[in-house]
């Protein structure tokens, strides 16, 4: 048998479904691996070993089946587990258990899939390089020195090392298309509301989409085909697949799109891109163009207000969501508190990290009395136009191609004093969340810098519930190039 | 700073977001949060006049489900996680006296 570690989710499916292998040493091969190598990675804050050595023999013994039978799974820690604990990277939440499982996790679990473990993120999903866990760092398994992104930084890094089959993450302003891009992943957003948030840990509800990190873009689909539909315990869940009219999303992926307009913005070219990211965005658009694409220009005119006005949006929506943190019905409560009001104030002190703070009490300034039209109410109307953005560029085009970041991955603690600075690096993505379209992320070459390859990601944005098109775009780019499939050596 | 958040500005942000400051914390923030507030001023450049605010990226309206009584969690498995309980209650401190000392 051949490393199961180094495999496709679909070829470890196939793999088992065949008796080329069984469940049990996929499994068996995977704890082998995390073991090995994840004291150098950090990926994962909790293995289910036991749990999944059980589950895979079930798979074994037939008792348990379907389009994932044996599929060994990561999921971000801030997805809902009755298995272990859902901790969020947060003292606040440190000991918790959720008395329920997420509907993906339930998704995940009918199609026969094997949860392996949870992995590590910024404290609540707040953060651009997992630096912000209150646990354990997460290294880029490509070069220890720099991060793996965020917040999904754990599922992509276990992604890259090889340490699962595929992973869940949460992205809310780019993260899981930014780790996905700094690990050599696949990272997929999909459009908001097809994917049903019950049992995500809610950081900013107009925004968070959990999605699949996967090895390739077959896999992504694949996964996709699972998670995706209504789900009637999220209200904002899409009305997509209420009578079983999903479409396939793996179905037709590798059979390219005919007459493809591909748009390309030159606000997402700008000259402040890292050389090796434009030079490879640049050779991908070229190929494209080289199977037969017509590259158009588009105009994405207020691009450039994304950030600011994602981290008003976001973080008015994380004060009015963490405010549940109270000390009374879960999470962290103190020792000291002399009474009630006291009692929520010096627990939320305790349990949060600086970054959570900053960003409640942002969030709180922006929705405060005197503040709330000059900050919140603007940044509502700005989101506006960037939507009206994506809108017009769609007339034109059937997705946009862009860097997913303007750099590579940048060294651990490089930026941890300086919040803004971190911020800015969500340029390329943010707006993608604020208009509720898919985005996803591919492998597009390497930088080579310090001895280190350092891998650089290609970002295709397309209009909502796209997903299909999408997918079967950034294949064709995928099919044309060695990158996919590549795992880091650790 | 452009947007100049006085310390003062941050205790009463604190006391409306229930979080306790220490001297130095209200001082650090300050600072980040003014160079980051400051940023946000980039949005006054643009004209909004007549613009629509978007709070949501869908064109859903309240979903409402039908008022049947389901299933619902177990209340000992819920309260398994309070800090403080007594079945059927979570426990708190108490509520009434001086209070404010946020």
């Amino acid at each position: 048998m051949s490393d199961v570690t180094q495999m496709s989710l679909k070829a470890v499916r196939d793999g088992i479904a065949n008796g080329e292998f069984r469940a049990r040493e996929v499994v068996d091969g995977y704890l082998a691996r995390i073991e090995e190598v994840d004291g150098k990675v950090g990926a994962y804050r909790q293995v289910f070993g036991d749990e999944a050595r059980a589950r895979a023999d079930a798979v074994d013994r037939g008792e348990v089946s379907g389009a994932l039978a044996g599929v060994v799974i990561a999921l971000k820690d801030n997805i809902c587990t009755k298995a272990g604990r859902t901790t969020c990277a947060s003292r606040m939440l440190e000991a918790y258990r959720s008395p329920f499982d997420a509907t993906v996790v339930r998704k995940l679990e009918g199609a026969g899939a094997i949860v392996i473990g949870k992995t590590n993120l910024d404290e609540f999903a707040m953060g651009s390089s997992t630096e912000n866990s209150a646990f354990s760092e997460t290294c880029n398994p490509w070069d220890p020195d720099r991060v793996p992104g965020g917040s999904s930084g754990g599922s992509a890094a276990a992604m890259g090392a090889g340490l699962c089959s595929a992973a869940l993450g949460s992205d809310t302003g780019g993260s899981i298309r930014q780790p996905a891009s700094y690990c050599g992943v696949v990272g997929m957003k999909p459009t908001y509301g097809l994917v049903s948030r019950y049992g995500l840990v809610a950081f900013a509800s107009s925004l968070d989409q959990i999605g699949p990190v996967t090895r390739t873009v077959e896999d992504a689909a694949v996964l996709l085909n699972v998670i995706a539909g209504h789900d009637e315990r999220d209200s904002t869940s899409a009305d997509v697949g209420v009578s079983g009219e999903l479409p396939d999303y793996a179905a037709g992926v590798n059979e390219g799109v005919e007459g493809l307009r591909l748009g390309v913005a030159k606000q997402y070219l700008s000259d402040g891109n890292d050389e090796a990211v434009k030079a490879a965005v640049d050779g991908a658009i070229e190929q494209y163009e080289g199977m037969g694409a017509k590259i158009v220009e588009v105009d994405l005119p207020h691009t450039e207000y994304g950030v600011p006005t994602y981290y008003l949006v976001a973080t008015a929506e994380a004060s009015s969501n963490l405010a549940r943190y109270d000390g009374v019905h879960y999470g962290h409560r103190t020792e000291k508190a002399r009474d009630l009001v006291d009692l929520y104030a010096t627990s939320r002190a305790e349990g949060f990290g600086d970054e959570v703070k900053r960003r409640i009490m942002l969030g709180t300034y922006a929705l405060s009395s005197g503040y709330y039209d000059a900050y919140y109410l603007r940044a509502l109307k700005v989101r506006r136009l960037i939507k009206q953005d994506f809108d017009g560029a769609f007339e034109k085009c059937d997705a946009i191609v862009c860097p997913t970041t303007p750099t590579p991955a940048f060294k651990r603690g490089e930026m941890v004093d300086d919040p803004l600075q971190m911020y800015m690096n969500d340029v390329y993505t943010v707006n993608c969340n604020l208009a509720g379209i898919p985005g996803i992320s591919l492998p597009c070459g390497f930088s080579e810098i310090g001895g280190k390859r350092l891998p650089i990601g290609l970002q295709l944005l397309g209009p909502t519930f796209s997903e299909s098109k999408l997918l079967r775009i950034a294949r064709m780019y995928e099919a044309a190039n060695a990158f996919a499939g590549e795992c880091a050596v650790v | 700073m452009a947007n100049g958040l006085t310390e003062e500005d941050v205790r009463h942000v604190a006391k409306l977001s229930r979080l306790k400051l220490s001297d130095e914390e209200v001082g650090v923030f300050a600072e980040q949060l003014g160079a980051v507030l400051g940023y946000m001023d980039k949005l006054k450049e643009l004209d909004l006049e007549g613009v629509e605010e978007m709070a949501h990226p869908t064109n859903m309206v309240n979903k409402l489900r039908l008022d049947e009584v389901g299933a619902s969690l177990d209340v000992e498995e819920v309260l398994a996680n309070a800090p403080a309980s007594d079945e059927p209650y979570f426990k708190v401190p108490k509520v009434l006296g001086d209070g404010g000392s946020a």
